[in-house]
């Protein structure tokens, strides 16, 4: 098994006409995911290579049975595409677009609980979940990874590709990687994801990467050590960032004396939970506590 | 984008919040005319984007037009932790009767607007959550239905607040959190609340921060901010729609992803050196963009190397390679640069730079071995070496 995205996923993509877009939608379906739909009201009836584009969520998921969305809408209208979808009844909802409001994140967030609970939000800002050898939703460069029994979730991009090379040189693959994306109010946090890794056969080890700013990191240590029996390997980037300045994710910032790199670190170093100072030694780590792969 | 004080007030002031009438100037005589204009005594305050104007000499009461003067001239040009203060705001004077603390801003981990007030206002409101955080009554609005009178109300009587008063202080919490919903502020905070002898409940200061992702429904934001004390390479690079922040190092720093890149920085720090700025050139960045960069890292007088780190996704590392060929015809840069390609068209990017021979320009293997690389150039260029 993997966690949230596997051989059943049924993907429709909001924002399938753009240029980035199109181009992430068709590289998910070259790698294998089943995409089943586009959303854009000003296109429907039209097609993306062979992908229908209906004209909105409800549609979508009428004439597909949609179970997963990838936004890929600008910034001004992707929070409104993803409650649609939620409305509309998909159950995992991948928001790619950076730059959202946070306000509209807020809202979203508290909407989507309030009225479709049965819907899991991942990002915004994110790169999205790959499955290795069974789906990808979202710009994670597939061909770097392959299947295994490492989960990873991170808060960034490139930084999960470095931390998944790292892996894969020393031969590990993953059993699924999850971008949850690094905005003040992402739909799903450590926790939400860890849950699911300690749940998932195929995962035997977790790698979290997180960053500065907020408290997601803390509260994942306080979860882990209580929840979690499988082993845990953190990195957290943001050490040398200084105060009150946003360093390229809008939620990554040091305000006052909370949310920085050495807090974390020493949360999660508390709880017992190891912490690599480099991507590297972080891989190391990972290979001390579950041993070479096979 | 963190706002000075008088813009604060002036958001306060258009929801409703009352704020002294005042004026914002930038000399000693449009100074010296505001203060006859608002009525002495009056308080000359620097503007800038740092605490502890009031211990360093930067808020000063003015009886009369003489040290209106005497202090717009002083305060003017004043240096407050490396802010210079280029604009003043001259306000009539308020009578002081008690001073309370209030302000809405977003708790990451509940998820909700966060709204906060206390008896204690005038301090460091940290200390009084540390020290007596009873006296610091917290509660989470919903964000889907706002912030209600009645819960206001129940916020500034659980907070203690003067009984004849709370009608008003509830209705400052309103104003407040409407200034945070409808401004997308990401902090709107008041501190001091104040009481006046005559009852009347007003916002002495302001300290607001807009989110910069909602700038697209806020035309009217223009020209906000503190532009005057702003980092000139980090509003060039903002220009150019890249992420830059200037360090105390002289180390430069391109990756693509901020994740990446704060992980560079750190990684070159542990190897004993000291960055000079955090850029993320974003995914997909081609060579014009490439090109760019490196014009703004460069830009930096106290850079001595610099470091590329690219794990490329979307990112293309011939496209990178390509960028800093161009930026080398161009600029000739003097510095040493230490290059990590990796990811897409990796091969293909290192090829390319091998092929084109620059100068001074060394390929790394591993983001470890390229941050040790550079470490060691930055140093023997400055003539510390180990």
């Amino acid at each position: 098994m993997s966690i949230l995205v596997d051989n059943d996923t049924r993907l429709a993509v909001a924002g399938i006409t753009g240029r980035e877009g199109s181009f992430h939608t068709l590289n998910n379906r070259a790698y294998g995911t089943n995409v089943v739909g586009g959303v854009n009201p000003k296109k429907a009836g039209e097609d993306v290579e062979g992908i229908p584009v209906f004209g909105d969520w409800k549609e979508t998921v009428a004439a597909t049975q949609a179970n997963a969305a990838m936004i890929f809408v600008p910034p001004p209208f992707a929070a409104q595409s993803a409650l649609e979808a939620a409305e509309a009844g998909v159950e995992l909802v991948v928001i790619i677009t950076e730059g959202i409001p946070a306000h509209d994140e807020l809202k979203l967030y508290n909407q989507v609980r309030r009225d479709f609970p049965a819907t899991r939000i991942i990002g915004p800002n994110c790169p999205g979940i790959l499955s290795p050898g069974k789906a990808n939703i979202g710009i994670i460069p597939a061909s770097f990874f392959k299947e295994g029994n490492v989960g990873v979730v991170s808060r960034s991009g490139t930084l999960t590709y470095q931390i998944g090379n790292e892996l894969a040189q020393k031969g590990f693959g993953n059993s699924t990687i999850v971008g949850i994306g690094g905005d003040p109010v992402p739909g799903s946090s450590f926790i939400d994801i860890i849950e699911l890794f300690e749940a998932d056969d195929q995962t035997d080890l977790i790698v979290m990467s997180g960053e500065i700013g907020g408290s997601a990191e803390e509260e994942a240590a306080a979860y882990i050590a209580a929840n979690v029996s499988k082993p845990v390997v953190a990195y957290i980037a943001g050490f040398t960032a200084p105060e009150g300045k946003q360093m390229g994710h809008a939620g990554a910032i040091v305000s006052g004396s909370a949310g920085t790199a050495k807090a974390k670190a020493e949360a999660l170093e508390a709880a017992g939970i190891r912490v690599g100072r480099t991507p590297t030694q972080t891989a190391e780590i990972a290979m001390e506590l579950i041993g070479a792969p096979a | 984008m963190d706002l000075l004080e008088y813009q604060g007030k002036q958001l306060f002031g258009k929801h409703g919040l009352a704020v002294s009438d005042g004026k914002a100037v930038t000399t000693v005589e449009d100074a010296v005319a505001a203060a006859n204009e608002v009525g002495y005594p009056v308080v000359v305050k620097a503007q800038v984007l740092i605490g502890g104007r009031g211990k360093a000499g930067g808020v000063k009461l003015a009886a009369n037009e003489d040290e209106a003067r005497e202090h717009a001239t002083n305060i003017l040009g004043l240096d407050i932790k490396g802010h210079v203060t280029r604009t003043l705001w001259i306000e009539h004077a308020s009578d002081i009767d008690t001073e309370y603390y209030a302000s809405v801003l977003l708790d990451r981990s509940a998820k909700k607007p966060l709204v906060m007030f206390s008896t204690e206002g005038g301090i460091d409101i940290e200390e009084v959550a540390e020290k007596t955080p009873e006296k610091l009554i917290k509660f989470h609005a919903d964000p889907l239905t706002g912030l209600t009178k009645e819960e206001a109300i129940k916020i500034a009587t659980d907070g203690g607040a003067d009984a004849d008063v709370i009608e008003g202080v509830a209705d400052a919490l309103v104003a407040l959190y409407e200034v945070w919903i409808e401004e997308d502020a990401s902090l709107a905070e008041i501190n001091p609340l104040i009481v006046t002898p005559d009852r009347e409940v007003k916002a002495l200061d302001a300290k607001v921060s807009l989110d910069d992702n909602a700038e697209f429904r806020h035309p009217e934001r223009e020209g906000l901010g503190d532009s005057a004390n702003a980092d000139p390479i980090e509003e060039k690079a903002k220009e150019q729609g890249v992420v830059y922040v200037k360090l105390d190092g002289n180390i430069g720093i391109l990756g693509n992803g901020a994740g990446l890149v704060m992980s560079t920085l750190d990684v070159v720090a542990q190897h004993g050196g000291e960055p000079a700025n955090f850029l993320d050139a974003g995914g997909g960045s081609d060579a014009a963009k490439v090109k760019q960069a490196v014009e703004l890292i460069l830009s930096n007088e106290n850079v001595k190397a610099v470091l590329f780190n690219i794990f490329g996704g979307i990112t293309r590392c011939n496209e990178v390679a390509n960028g800093l060929i161009a930026a080398f015809e161009d600029l000739k840069p003097e510095v040493p640069f230490v290059v990590r390609l990796d990811g897409t068209n990796d091969v293909q990017g290192r090829e390319i730079l091998e092929a084109a021979a620059l100068p001074n320009v060394y390929a790394a293997k591993t983001m470890d071995g390229a941050a040790e690389q550079v470490v060691a150039l930055a140093q023997s260029s400055t003539g510390q070496e180990n």
